[in-house]
C-alpha cells in the first residue's frame, strides 16, 4: 500500500499546488494550502506503518502548527479585508515598487 | 667587482686573463658614459615647448624670427659676419671634448688590448661573463662579452673610424643648437655597436642590433622638426623590426634545436645538426632576413636612401661605416651555421650581388650627392654579403674594413661640400638645394684638399690598383671564381641551378657591377668638382674648404684608404711583386672562421696562379674602362642647373625614380595596412567590438538585468507564488534528473 | 515486503483513495468559497478513513476532529464572516491561459515526485512487518504516539505549545482591529 499512498500524496499535493496558482481568493488560496499540509500528512502516515510511529508523531506536530498557522492567516486576511473591502489578491499589492 | 672569468674547456685560464683584455667592458661603458654626460647636458639646457631652443628650422620654410636666427648662426662661422652674432650652444665646449674624447679613449684602449692579442695569439675566445641575465629552465643566458679575432677587428674599425667621425662632427655640428643632444646619441650608438660586437651570445647581440637600430632612428631624425626626416626615421626603425623578426625566428629556432645561444656552444653543436638539412637552412634564411633589414640589401634596403635625411656624419658613421656592416658581421660570426647549409650562403650571395648590380644601376641616375653615396653603399653591402655568402669570411670582412675607410671619406668628404654649399647659400639667402649635384660643379678650386681625398676614395671603391678597394673587392671575386669548382657549394643545387653555375654567374655580375660602381662615383666627381661652376657667381666668393679640424680626418682617412690594402695581401701579387706581409688578416681571423671556410672550400682545386692573375687583370680593365667610359661620355659643361632641369623621360626616368619600388611597396603594403586598420581593425573591432560589445555591452547587459529584477518586484503576491513554485519545479527537476 | 492484503481491504482503499483525489479536484475546480469548503471537508473525511486503514487510529480520529472540525469551521466562519459566500461578484479564478500554465505546472511537478519517488523509493523494508503490531499490542492506540512524544520529541512538543500561544495571541491582536469596518 505504501507505493499506492504515496502516489495519491503526490496528486494531492499537486491539486493543492495548482490550487494555489489558479485562484484570487485569498482564503481558497489558505484551503488549497491546508490541503497541502493534508497530503503531507498522509505521507507520514504512509510511511509510519512500515518505519514505526514516528510518522504519526510528527502528523500530530503537523496538525497542531497548521491549525496555529490557519487562525494567524484568517486574522490577517479579515485585518486586510477591514482596509481593503475585497480578499482578492490583485488588490493587495502594496509591495509594488 | 663581479667579475668572473670563464674558464676554458681546457681548465687552463685563458692567455689574455689578467692582462689588459680584462678591461674590455670598458670599452662600451666609455661612450655610455660620455652618452649619459652629454644627455644630462642637453637636457640641462633644453627648454621644453613651442620655443624650443634645441630644435633649428633647418630645413622647414616657415620658423619664428628666433629660429630663423639660430638657424642664420649655424652657418656664420667661428667670428660671425655682419649680419648675424653666433649663438653657439652653451655647453659646447664640454660637449666637443668629451663626445670625441671618450671614442678615442676607447680606440686607444682597444689598440691596448690588440697589442694583447697580437703577443698572446689566443686560440680560444676570451669570454668575460658579468652575471646571469636569464635564467629560466633550460635557458641559460648570461650578460657576457666575448673577445677574440673577429670581434677586434669590428672594434677596432668603430672606435677608430668612429673616433674620427666625431672629431669631423665638432667641426660640422659646430653651430647646431642640438650639439649636445647630437652627441649623446652618437656616443650611445657607438656603446650598442660594441655591445653588439662584443656579445658572447645572440640575445646579448641582439641587445646591440636593436640598439643601433634605435640610434638609427633617433639620429636621422636628428632635425625632426621638418616632417620629411621624421618619416624617414620612422621608415628606417620599421624596415629594420622587420629585419628583426626574422632574427628572432633564427633565434627561436635555434634554441629550440640547440638548446643553447651563445656562440661557443653553438658553434660546439652545430656539427648536431644535418649539414643541408631544411631546419639549418631555415634558421640562415631568418638570420639573413635579419641581415636585409639592418644592411640594407634587397627587400629591405629602401630605408637607406631616406635615411640620408640625417646629418652627415651620421650617415658616413652609421650608414657607411658601421651599423650597416653588422649583418656582415652577424654571418661571420655564425659562419659555423652559414657553413653547413649551402643552399643558406647561395642565396645571400645571390642576393648580395643582384643587390649590388641594382643599387648601382640606381645610383648612376641620382642627382643628390648623398643619395648616391647611399646606393654607393648598399651596392659595396652587396658585395661583402657576396663574400661572406660564398664562405669567403675573411674577404668579406676585408671589404667591410677598406669599405669603411673610403666609404666614410667619401661621406665625410661630401659632408665638407655640403658644408661649403650650405655656407654659401646661407650668406646669399638662397633657397636652392645645397646637395643637389646640379648646383655644384668646378668645387677643386675652392675645395681641394677635399677634392684630392675624394678621387683617392673614388679610385679606390672602383678598384685601381694598389689602393685598398682594389684588393679587397678582387679577393670577393676571386673566391667566388675559386669556390665555382669543387667547394660544397658547388655541388648544391640552388632552386634547380647547380651551384658552380651559379657561382659563376654572380662572379659575371659582380664585375657588371664593378663597372657601375666606377661610372657612377666618376660621374659625381665631374659634376661636383669638375666643369663649370654652376653654384652662381654670388655665392662662389662664399665657397671654402672646411676648417682643420675637419681635414684633418680626411686626411687620415685617406691615408688609411690608401694603405688598407696591405692588410691583407694575396699571395699571387706578392709572388710577383713582394708589396709586404701576406694575407695578415687570414691567419688573424683563422681561429673563428677557419673551420667554416675549411668546410665549403673542402675539395676546391686550388685556382692556378695565371688563371688568377688574369681575372686581376679583368677587373683592373673593367675599373679603368668604366672611368675612362664615364669621362669620354659624361659631360659636365651640359649639366644644367636643377632648377633648369627638365624632367627625364622613359627608361632613364625610371631609373631616377628609383624603379618606383617605394611606390610599389607603397601601394602593396602600406596603403592596405592603413585600410585594414582603419576600417578593420579601429572602426570594427575597437570601436565596434571591444567598445561596443564588451564595454557599452557589458553595461547594456547590468541593465538590462536590473531592468528584469525591477519587473519582478510586482507586489502581486500572486505572482509570487507562481514564481515560487517555478522555482521549487526547477529545484527538482535538478533532483529528478540526477 | 509488503504482506498480502485482502481484497475487501484493497476495494476499500481504493475507494477511499478516489474519493479523496475527486474531492480535491472539485475542491479546487469551486468559485464559490463555501462550495469549495464544503468539499474540502469532504476530502478530509476520506483522508481519515485511509488514516485509520493504515494503522493510524488516532490520527484519523484527530484528523476528523481537527482539520474537518475546528480548522474548516474557522475558515467557513471567515468566509460567512466577511460575506464573501456570493460568488458573482468575483471572477475567482484566473484567465484561460493562466489555468493552462497552471495545469502544465502541476503536470511537472506531478511527474517529477513521482521520478523521485520510484527512484528513492526503497525495496527492503527494514522494520518487522508486525511491528505496530506490537506496539499496539503493548500500549494501546494513544499510547503508541503519547510514548515517543513525551519522551523523545518532548521538546518539539514543548515549542509547539508555546507556538500555540504566540498565535492565539497574535489571532486575537490581528483580530480586533482599531475601526470598525462599514457594512
Amino acid at each position: 500500500m505504501l507505493a499506492e499512498s504515496l502516489a495519491l500524496t503526490a496528486a494531492l499535493f499537486t491539486i493543492g499546488v495548482v490550487g494555489v496558482l489558479i485562484h484570487r481568493n485569498a482564503i481558497i488560496i489558505f484551503m488549497c494550502v491546508e490541503l497541502m499540509l493534508t497530503a503531507v500528512n498522509l505521507t507520514f502516515v504512509a510511511f509510519s506503518r512500515f518505519y514505526g510511529t514516528a510518522g504519526q508523531v510528527f502528523v500530530v506536530f503537523v496538525m497542531t502548527v497548521s491549525a496555529a498557522e490557519a487562525a494567524v492567516g484568517l486574522a490577517i486576511i479579515i485585518a486586510i479585508f477591514r482596509h481593503r473591502q475585497t480578499v482578492d489578491l490583485k488588490n493587495i499589492n502594496l509591495l509594488k515598487g | 667587482m663581479f667579475l668572473q672569468t670563464a674558464v676554458s674547456a681546457a681548465a687552463v685560464a685563458h692567455p689574455l686573463s689578467g692582462t689588459i683584455a680584462e678591461w674590455v667592458w670598458l670599452l662600451p661603458v666609455l661612450p655610455l658614459a660620455g652618452f649619459v654626460i652629454n644627455g644630462l647636458l642637453s637636457l640641462n639646457s633644453a627648454h621644453f615647448g613651442p620655443a624650443d631652443p634645441n630644435v633649428p628650422d633647418h630645413h622647414s620654410s616657415e620658423g619664428g624670427a628666433e629660429a630663423l636666427a639660430i638657424a642664420h648662426a649655424e652657418e656664420a662661422g667661428e667670428a660671425g659676419d655682419k649680419h648675424h652674432a653666433v649663438k653657439r650652444h652653451r655647453w659646447a665646449g664640454v660637449v666637443s671634448v668629451v663626445g670625441p674624447g671618450v671614442l678615442i679613449l676607447s680606440f686607444l684602449l682597444a689598440l691596448g688590448i690588440w697589442q694583447a692579442m697580437a703577443a698572446t695569439h689566443p686560440e680560444a675566445p676570451f669570454i668575460q661573463r658579468y652575471f646571469s641575465w636569464m635564467p629560466a629552465g633550460d635557458l641559460q643566458i648570461d650578460a657576457a662579452l666575448q673577445l677574440d679575432q673577429l670581434s677586434m677587428v669590428m672594434i677596432l674599425v668603430v672606435t677608430g673610424v668612429g673616433a674620427l667621425i666625431h672629431v669631423f662632427s665638432v667641426g660640422y655640428m659646430r653651430d647646431d643648437p642640438g650639439y649636445p643632444r647630437y652627441f649623446s646619441y652618437l656616443n650611445l650608438f657607438v656603446f650598442f655597436m660594441l655591445v653588439l660586437v662584443l656579445g658572447a651570445n645572440y640575445p646579448v647581440l641582439f641587445v646591440g642590433w636593436e640598439g643601433v637600430g634605435l640610434c638609427s632612428y633617433l639620429l636621422i631624425g636628428f632635425w625632426f622638426n621638418d616632417k620629411v626626416n621624421a618619416d624617414a626615421g620612422k621608415k628606417a626603425f620599421i624596415l629594420n623590426r622587420i629585419g628583426d623578426f626574422g632574427f628572432l625566428v633564427a633565434m627561436f629556432m635555434l634554441f629550440a634545436n640547440i638548446g643553447v645561444l651563445d656562440f661557443i656552444g653553438v658553434s660546439a653543436k652545430a656539427g648536431d645538426l644535418v649539414a643541408g638539412s631544411p631546419l639549418i637552412t631555415a634558421i640562415c634564411l631568418f638570420m639573413f632576413l635579419g641581415c636585409t633589414g639592418k644592411s640594407a640589401q634587397i627587400p629591405l634596403y629602401v630605408w637607406l636612401p631616406d635615411a640620408m635625411a640625417g646629418p652627415t656624419p651620421v650617415s658616413a658613421l652609421i650608414h657607411a661605416a658601421t651599423m650597416v656592416t653588422a649583418g656582415v658581421y652577424l654571418i661571420a660570426r655564425s659562419s659555423f651555421l652559414f657553413s653547413l647549409s649551402p643552399v643558406a650562403s647561395l642565396t645571400v650571395a645571390v642576393v648580395g650581388v643582384i643587390t649590388a648590380i641594382f643599387a648601382a644601376t640606381i645610383g648612376l641616375k641620382q642627382w643628390d650627392i648623398k643619395k648616391v653615396l647611399a646606393y654607393s653603399t648598399i651596392s659595396q653591402l652587396g658585395y661583402m654579403f657576396v663574400g661572406v655568402g660564398v664562405g669567403a669570411y675573411v674577404s668579406g670582412m676585408f671589404h667591410l674594413v677598406t669599405h669603411s675607410f673610403f666609404k666614410a671619406l667619401l661621406f665625410l668628404g661630401s659632408g665638407s661640400v655640403i658644408h661649403a654649399m650650405h655656407a654659401a647659400y646661407h650668406q646669399t639667402h638662397s633657397a636652392e638645394d645645397a646637395q643637389d649635384m646640379r648646383n655644384m660643379g668646378g668645387l677643386r678650386r675652392y675645395l681641394p684638399i677635399t677634392f684630392v681625398l675624394m678621387w683617392i676614395a673614388t679610385l679606390a671603391i672602383s678598384g685601381i690598383p694598389l689602393l685598398s678597394g682594389f684588393f679587397s673587392k678582387d679577393e670577393i671575386l676571386a673566391s667566388v671564381f675559386a669556390r665555382a669548382h669543387g667547394s660544397t657549394l658547388a655541388s648544391a643545387s640552388w632552386l634547380g641551378i647547380p651551384g658552380g653555375t651559379l657561382l659563376y654567374v654572380i662572379y659575371g655580375i659582380g664585375l657588371a657591377a664593378a663597372f657601375l660602381t666606377a661610372i657612377y662615383m666618376t660621374r659625381l666627381m665631374l659634376y661636383t668638382f669638375h666643369g663649370p661652376v654652376r653654384t652662381g657667381t654670388q655665392e662662389e666668393q662664399h665657397l671654402h674648404e672646411p676648417p682643420w679640424i675637419m681635414t684633418s680626418t680626411l686626411v687620415i682617412l685617406g691615408i688609411l684608404t690608401v694603405f688598407g690594402g696591405w692588410l691583407n695581401l694575396p699571395e699571387v701579387i706578392t709572388d710577383v711583386v713582394p708589396l709586404g706581409p701576406l694575407e695578415l688578416l687570414t691567419h688573424w681571423l683563422d681561429p673563428v672562421v677557419g673551420p667554416a671556410t675549411a668546410r665549403i672550400t673542402a675539395g676546391a682545386a686550388q685556382v692556378p696562379a695565371t688563371t688568377e692573375q688574369a681575372l686581376i687583370g679583368a677587373a683592373v680593365v673593367i675599373a679603368v674602362a668604366g672611368i675612362v667610359f664615364a669621362i669620354a661620355r659624361l659631360k659636365p659643361d651640359r649639366v644644367p642647373r636643377k632648377r633648369d632641369a627638365v624632367p627625364e623621360e622613359g627608361f632613364e626616368r625610371l631609373v631616377a625614380n628609383k624603379y618606383y619600388v617605394d611606390e610599389a611597396l607603397d601601394q602593396t603594403i602600406v596603403i592596405p595596412t592603413y585600410a585594414v586598420s582603419r576600417n578593420f581593425l579601429w572602426r570594427f573591432v575597437d570601436n565596434g567590438l571591444i567598445d561596443g560589445l564588451f564595454v557599452n555591452g557589458s553595461a547594456a547587459l547590468a541593465r538590462g538585468f536590473g531592468w528584469v529584477g525591477s519587473r519582478l518586484q510586482t507586489g502581486n503576491v500572486g505572482i509570487y507564488a507562481w514564481v515560487l513554485v517555478v522555482g521549487v519545479l526547477a529545484m527538482l527537476g535538478a533532483f529528478t534528473l540526477r | 515486503m509488503e504482506p498480502h492484503y485482502p481484497l475487501f481491504y484493497v476495494f476499500h482503499f481504493y475507494l477511499f483513495g478516489v474519493i479523496a483525489l475527486a474531492s480535491a479536484i472539485a475542491f479546487v475546480t469551486r468559485k464559490n468559497p463555501v462550495t469549495a469548503a464544503l468539499w474540502l471537508v469532504n476530502t478530509m473525511f476520506s483522508l481519515a478513513a485511509l488514516y485509520v486503514m493504515l494503522d493510524a487510529q488516532f490520527i484519523g480520529v484527530i484528523q476528523v476532529l481537527l482539520y474537518a472540525g475546528a480548522i474548516m469551521v474557522v475558515f467557513l466562519f471567515v468566509v460567512m464572516l466577511l460575506n464573501l459566500g456570493h460568488p458573482s461578484e468575483l471572477a475567482d479564478l484566473r484567465g484561460t491561459g493562466w489555468r493552462l500554465a497552471a495545469g502544465l505546472v502541476g503536470l511537472g511537478l506531478l511527474s517529477e515526485i513521482m521520478v523521485i519517488i520510484r527512484a528513492k523509493l526503497p525495496q527492503q523494508l527494514i522494520v518487522p512487518r508486525d511491528f505496530n503490531d506490537q506496539q499496539l499490542q503493548k500500549l494501546n492506540a494513544v499510547g503508541t504516539i503519547a510514548a515517543p512524544l513525551f519522551k523523545d520529541y518532548l521538546l518539539a512538543f514543548e515549542l509547539t505549545s508555546v507556538l500555540l500561544l504566540v498565535a492565539i495571541a497574535g489571532a486575537v491582536v490581528l483580530g480586533r482591529g482599531r475601526t470598525v469596518s462599514a457594512r
